[in-house]
């Protein structure tokens, strides 16, 4: 006799906790087959100003936690992906890949996250950098997180994509806001789940589910995110989000129509994108 | 208004005799036109401005302003000239750069003197910070351009192509310096606006440039104001723009380049704290309040505006602050003994008054010494305000003068708060003689250069930019190169 299976209810994941929409606006998910696969949150712009509260508020400690406790969470993060592969692999030949196509992403994106993880402890150094001022004085530079970073995955390899963007910005101590894919989101609230059972703090990582058109203005205006990260070839929006972003000098990062496997995504320069350079002074004669 | 009690022990003591730099040994035209294509040129339209001495409000030349077509045969002729220029090898660029360092080293005092005759900044700074460091410039990045794969570990950095940078009149020769070394040591071709009220030392810079043999076109120069500066903003054949200036101008620059494939680098302003601690060395520490303040009129972007005093040596700061700053000589640029030299324009002066006047209105407590301005030109004493909080907008805001605004503090969380607590990020300076005080200080200010126990130091080699409405971007040292390349 064939079991009745159990359906999973995808949320929000807001702040370590996974809440509906406060707008109670959900969009349905469909195969190819036209059968519904999961009703989404369609998250509103009340959703995502929540979810900067939540950043902002686990950024600080995020960035103090030391740099080899961030390589082991991130390490972690795989260890857990690793596990339950099975069901990523499952969920991505739901949103229309192949059985070995979602195999390949999944592997990658595990090896992706053990890559960021080793580069915690040692972009530091190759970034800062001591200089040689000519005067009495010791001169250093070094990298800092520039703070918190919306970003808006691209509708390719939804969950490749999604840790090759989440990944080096939290290695770099930033705190995220991710719009999941619009049509592919079952991997992001399926990696929330991985997320916070692998002693990421809430807060760190926050994904949201919705329409693109309706919350990049939000993401890309708001006052207190200091940078945005979008995915994709839209032109009006790629110029759109670079007009709301300047009312705040956040920096901007644009990937166009881009394939995650390819070698430039897997690199410290990404991790450098989401970094500030800090120059101290002291002097040294007495 | 509060006056003056430490006037008696200082003014008679103090009475310097004058001390004037000579001008008879600097080359001025009576007017300059613009450098393009490695010729100086007649604007198109033929129009002509004049720059003006602010110390005595004489005009000292006229200036071609440039207008679109004159901005479009510079960029045409920076275009021609890219690809021979990127291909040249780094030893050879290097080569010209290194030229270019020695030849201003060699007129140093030349551009010293009109540095401040346009300008207003006091000879003893042009002449010991803004030419020097600008040679060094030059001579620092002359030397990376045939070194540049060690600067980018696994990858290969190309040129951009055209730049347009845009500079402001507060360092006007190093500013210049800062834009261009390490354009050129990359290989770009450049498009350089400098400021309407400060137009001259970038000019001689362009007959420098002419006399080392750079080839044509790599270097274009162009004055005019902020239309001229839209027109290079708005130029489509044009791969960057790097700007120093104002927040307000750097978001209508990052506005306006917006859907295209134009990169930037802006470098904007600031509000810059300083924070005093109770085990400071308390008068290193006014030194130090008094170079962050009042060093070039406080026309510094990275100034620091906002003083923050520990309140158990708020009254001791304060007392020996106002009797250091009853000893500072306003006056005469070219004066080798002048302290505060000229507010660098009427606008600059009006904006400053009028920031004065709010400051007054909203309740501040000034404190100005008692010192005598010059009748001609413009002129603002070194300005204190006490009694103020986070909330006043001579706190919040860019004065870019010489007025302080201070503040107490009690605990060390209180005053990182209230430090951060701006939409700026450029400076910071922290004063205490506990080392683990200044690390825990330095790690949390939201700022892209921190000073402690010292303040205003700039070199070639040390990185310069700002934290969020300060722009971004670095100048100077190995990450001084990266806004000027891409990677294949």
């Amino acid at each position: 006799m064939s079991r009745l299976d159990i359906n999973k209810t995808y949320k929000l994941y807001i702040g370590g906790k996974f809440p509906r929409t406060e707008s109670g606006r959900y969009y349905a998910v469909k195969n190819s087959k036209d059968n519904l696969v999961a009703n989404i949150c369609l998250a509103s712009r009340k959703d995502f100003r929540n979810t900067v509260v939540a950043a902002r508020k686990a950024q600080t400690a995020w960035a103090n936690t030391t740099a080899l406790n961030k390589g082991q969470v991130l390490y972690r993060i795989a260890e857990m992906l690793e596990g339950r592969k099975e069901q990523f692999i499952a969920e991505l030949i739901a949103q229309g890949e192949s059985a070995k196509a979602a195999q390949k992403e999944v592997n990658r994106s595990i090896d992706r996250l053990v890559y960021y993880a080793g580069w915690s402890d040692k972009y530091q150094q190759l970034f800062s950098t001591v200089n040689p001022v000519s005067s009495q004085h010791f001169n250093f530079s070094n990298v800092e997180p520039v703070g918190v970073v919306s970003i808006i995955a691209g509708e390719n390899q939804s969950l490749l994509g999604l840790i090759s963007l989440i990944a080096p910005a939290i290695v770099g101590g930033n705190t995220v806001i991710v719009l999941a894919s619009e049509s592919k989101p079952l991997t992001a609230i399926s990696l929330a789940e991985v997320l916070n059972s692998s002693d990421v703090p809430g807060g760190v990582v926050n994904i949201l589910t919705g329409k693109k058109d309706e919350l990049f203005s939000h993401m890309a205006s708001h006052m207190d995110v200091n940078s945005i990260i979008y995915c994709g070839d839209d032109e009006k929006m790629t110029k759109s989000i670079s007009e709301f972003a300047s009312n705040n000098i956040k920096r901007t990062v644009f990937f166009k129509k881009n394939d995650w496997y390819n070698e430039q995504n897997e690199s410290p320069y990404i991790i450098e994108k989401t970094l500030e350079l800090k120059t101290t002074w002291h002097p040294t004669g007495i | 208004m509060k006056k003056n009690e430490n006037k008696d022990m200082f003014k008679a003591a103090w009475n310097y005799a004058a001390a004037p730099e000579s001008t008879d040994h600097i080359n001025l035209q009576k007017q300059y036109d613009l450098y393009i294509d490695g010729k100086f040129i007649k604007p198109v339209k033929g129009k002509y401005f004049d720059t003006i001495n602010p110390s005595n409000d004489k005009k000292i030349a006229s200036v071609a302003e440039a207008t679109a077509e004159d901005v479009d045969l510079a960029v045409k002729a920076a275009r021609k000239a890219f690809k021979g220029w990127a291909n040249l090898s780094g030893k050879d660029r290097g080569k010209y750069i290194f030229r270019i360092a020695r030849l201003i080293q060699e007129r140093a005092r030349e551009f010293a003197v009109i540095e401040s005759l346009d300008g207003g900044k006091p000879i003893r700074e042009s002449r010991d910070i803004d030419i020097p460091l600008a040679a060094n410039h030059f001579f620092y990045y002359a030397g990376w351009a045939d070194k540049l794969e060690y600067a980018f570990p696994n990858r290969k950095p190309k040129p951009l192509g055209v730049v347009g940078q845009i500079i402001p009149w507060n360092f006007p020769l190093l500013m210049a310096a800062w834009k261009l070394a390490p354009a050129l040591a990359t290989g770009n071709t450049i498009v350089l606006k400098p400021a309407e009220s400060t137009p001259l030392t970038a000019l001689k810079l362009a007959e420098i440039i002419n006399d080392c043999g750079l080839p044509k076109g790599v270097v274009n120069i162009v004055t005019g104001a902020g239309e001229t500066g839209a027109n290079i903003v708005n130029h489509p054949d044009i791969n960057k723009i790097a700007f120093t200036g104002s927040t307000g101008v750097g978001k209508y620059i990052a506005k306006a380049i917006a859907g295209t494939d134009k990169k930037v680098t802006l470098e904007l302003g600031g509000k810059g704290a300083n924070i005093i601690f109770e085990d400071a060395a308390i008068d290193q520490a006014v030194e130090g309040i008094v170079n962050a303040i009042f060093f070039n009129q406080g026309h510094v972007c990275c100034a620091g505006s906002r003083l923050f005093v520990q309140e158990s040596v708020a009254g001791l700061v304060i007392q020996k602050l106002k009797a250091r700053m009853e000893t500072l000589i306003v006056g005469d640029p070219l004066d080798k003994n002048t302290d505060i030299g000229a507010i660098n324009s009427k606008k600059q002066l009006q904006t400053i008054q009028n920031y004065i006047k709010i400051g007054l209105s909203e309740g501040g407590e000034i404190y100005q010494p008692e010192c005598s301005l010059p009748k001609e030109g413009n002129w603002c004493a070194p300005t204190l305000f006490l009694n103020v909080s986070q909330s006043h907008k001579i706190v919040q805001e860019e004065i870019f003068g010489p007025v302080l605004t201070v503040q107490t503090f009690r605990t060390i969380n209180e005053v990182i708060e209230k430090a951060n607590n701006t939409p700026y990020g450029l400076s910071a300076g922290v004063w205490t003689q506990n080392g683990a005080k200044i690390f825990h200080l330095t790690q949390r200010l939201e700022a892209g250069v921190i000073w402690a126990n010292t303040f205003n130091k700039f070199d070639a080699t040390s990185p310069f930019g700002g934290y969020k409405e300060s722009g971004f971007g670095r100048e100077g040292g190995l990450q001084g190169l990266k806004p000027y390349v891409k990677f294949e």
